[in-house]
């Protein structure tokens, strides 16, 4: 081993006290830079998911939907919630110029009433022209959904059986979605048949809320993708316009406020982390200087034996380089601790799409931030290393007489 | 080997009376021959230790040189002077120079191991016999005494055979038998063929040495045996 490691070694062991000191304070930097980009790229991630996960250019709703409380959150965020409309209304917007798909969707809750298995959001659609749900369940399965089944969203848990029972009917559970990041992923999806099926079981079970909407004309939402060339824009004021007790919402501006929010917490975050990031600094400049003056004799000794200044300068190094990154895997291995384990929980603090990076993401970003922190420490104390080469060790021994 | 000043002085920063500076050491020609135990006394202040580490290329002059052998010291870069001064100039600092988070035998060795070499256990204890530790091989500097404590730091300085070895106050702080054991140490050194520097305010050492000069506030005067 070269010498600057072993006195650097036998340095950080002989003060146990400091060097866990340090080695903390190096850890809060690699645990604050990998957790704070951890949940910004989970945000994002979730966002995308979000954007991907609506698919439509412009949703159509019934005015009605606005006071059954916030669209968004039943549409985006699976909600449990409902509002019906004709299915006329389908056909106008398809006759609409700009229009290229239109697709309907059903929505409706099950009861926690012992006739349901469990009280969700079931989403019903069409699977002849759906676009918007379909690419999610071909994920995960690969035919078109058969009448009385369903496909459960991924945070639902998988009954042993794989059936589950709405209002007294027992369906077929035939796949579960791929993760979204979203309250979606507590939905349960099946085609309009099956859903009508559920309803018309609901009313004749008594579920009052149900009632009064003929099933075979109802339809929840319509989702339009629009015609390349056409202004988005200028389409949904014409279905505002031409279509009466609705209520045209570009998608973009319906992710737009979740983008919003999203922006916000990232900005947080950001700023926590380099409010950190400065305060350990700060303190790790202070830690080292004092601990470089405590140790002036020392370098002046081995000045004397014949050590140059270069070769006390890569002993500071090499010491805080140790420090460093000891402490960076601690913090990695701490933020991986609560990262994990609770990103449901953080999910829902959030209040926002979360959906944790894949494997090799993650991976790299251990390793940048291990990298950044431990270049960090070694900096910080490359800066008191410089204080030390200017100062004399011929000076410094006459004092330690 | 002989270490040679040409005209060295040095000033320091210092508000007096008219000036802002003043010279520790005033220029001073001196020359350091090989096998012989050169003394310089001085009372506390007078520049002694300042003049030491001048020959030891550890502080710049003001003006003039230091010649080891004829090479000009500071016209070196610090790391080639570093060296030369791992390989040749043992130094004695003032005062407890042991490294607290090295054994007694780790620090004796340490001089080889800066420049990835490593002493044989062998010749460093035989030097720890020499200056009488031995027995204190693996223990650390804080368990040593005074007396030990300048012993360490002497087979330190002695291990790379330095043709240099230049000892500020090495008695300082010493009770008499130890002062006894340290200078017979370097009498030793001189004896073998070293060119040994003794910096002392006292005058005990006068019965070791081949000559002696005197320091009053940064004059260096006769040598006088
Ligand atoms: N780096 C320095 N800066 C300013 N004054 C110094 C410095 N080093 C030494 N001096 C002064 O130079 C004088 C000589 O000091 P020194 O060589 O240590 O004396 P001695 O070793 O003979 O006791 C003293 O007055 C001391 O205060
Ligand atoms: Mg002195």
């Amino acid at each position: 081993m070269k010498i600057e490691t072993t006195l650097a070694y036998k340095n950080i062991k002989g003060k146990p006290l400091r060097s866990a000191a340090l080695i903390l304070l190096a850890a809060f930097l690699a645990l604050s830079i990998f957790g704070g980009s951890l949940i910004v790229l989970s945000l994002q991630k979730g966002l995308n998911s979000y954007e991907e996960r609506l698919g439509a250019d412009i949703v159509v709703v019934p005015n009605e939907a606005r006071t059954k409380g916030n669209v968004e959150s039943i549409l985006l965020q699976g909600i449990p919630g409902y509002f019906y409309m004709n299915t006329s209304v389908l056909d106008k917007i398809r006759g609409m110029d700009g229009v290229e798909v239109a697709t309907p969707q059903f929505y409706l809750c099950s009861s926690k009433a012992g006739c349901c298995s469990t009280a969700v959001q079931i989403i019903g659609y069409d699977p002849e022209t759906d676009f918007v749900i379909q690419p999610w369940i071909s994920n995960a399965y690969g035919d078109n959904l058969a009448d009385g089944t369903l496909v459960l969203g991924n945070h639902i848990s998988m009954p042993v059986d794989r059936t589950m029972t709405f209002y007294g009917r027992k369906l077929q559970v035939v796949a579960q979605l791929d993760e979204t990041g979203t309250g979606l992923d507590n939905a349960v999806y099946a085609n309009m048949d099956t859903i009508r099926q559920i309803m018309d079981d609901a009313d004749a079970k008594g579920f009052s809320y149900h009632s009064g909407v003929r099933t075979d004309e109802a339809i929840s939402s319509v989702m339009i993708r629009v015609k390349d060339g056409y202004d988005i824009d200028r389409v949904t004021d014409d279905i505002n316009i031409h279509v009466r007790r609705i209520e045209a919402t570009q998608a973009k501006t319906m992710i737009s406020s979740i983008a919003g929010g999203l922006h916000s917490v990232s900005h947080i975050i950001s700023v926590l982390t380099a409010l950190i990031w400065v305060l350990a600094i700060v303190i790790l400049v202070i830690a080292f200087t004092m601990i470089t003056n405590e140790r002036k004799k020392e370098f002046a000794i081995l000045r004397v034996m014949g050590a140059s200044q270069k070769m006390l300068a890569r002993q500071m190094l090499t010491e805080s380089a140790l420090i460093s990154a000891v402490g960076a895997l601690l913090g990695l291995i701490l933020a991986s601790l609560i990262a994990f384990p609770f990103s449901n929980l953080i999910r829902a603090r959030l209040g926002l799409p979360y959906l944790l990076p894949g494997a090799g993401v993650i991976a790299a970003l251990m390793l940048g931030s291990f990298a950044v922190s431990v270049v960090a420490g070694a900096l910080t104390a490359a800066v008191s290393a410089r204080r030390l080469s200017r100062c004399d060790a011929a000076l410094v021994l006459r004092e330690g007489a | 080997m002989e270490l040679r000043a040409e005209g060295v002085s040095k000033r320091f920063f210092r508000n007096s009376k008219n000036t802002n500076y003043f010279y520790a050491v005033k220029a001073t020609d001196f020359v350091l021959p090989a096998g012989k135990l050169t003394e310089i006394t001085g009372r506390s202040g007078s520049g002694k230790s300042t003049f030491l580490n001048i020959l030891s290329g550890l502080l710049e002059p003001t003006e003039g040189k230091v010649l080891l052998d004829g090479t000009d010291l500071y016209a070196l870069a610090d790391g080639p002077r570093s060296v030369l001064r791992n390989r040749s100039i043992g130094v004695i600092p003032q005062g407890q120079t042991g490294l607290h988070s090295l054994t007694v035998l780790e620090n004796v060795k340490l001089p080889y191991a800066l420049y990835g070499e490593t002493a044989a256990d062998e010749t460093a204890m035989a030097l720890l016999e020499q200056v009488g530790i031995a027995e204190l091989r693996d223990a650390y500097p804080n368990e040593l005494s005074g007396g030990e404590m300048r012993r360490l730091a002497i087979a330190r300085a002695l291990i790379r055979k330095p043709g240099i070895l230049l000892a500020d106050e090495p008695t300082g702080d010493l009770d008499d038998a130890n002062t006894q054991t340290v200078l017979r140490l370097l009498r030793q050194a001189a004896d073998a063929g070293t060119a040994v520097l003794l910096v002392t305010h006292e005058r005990e050492a006068a019965a070791y040495a081949d000559c002696i000069y005197h320091m009053e506030s940064g004059v260096l005067t006769g040598e006088t045996v």
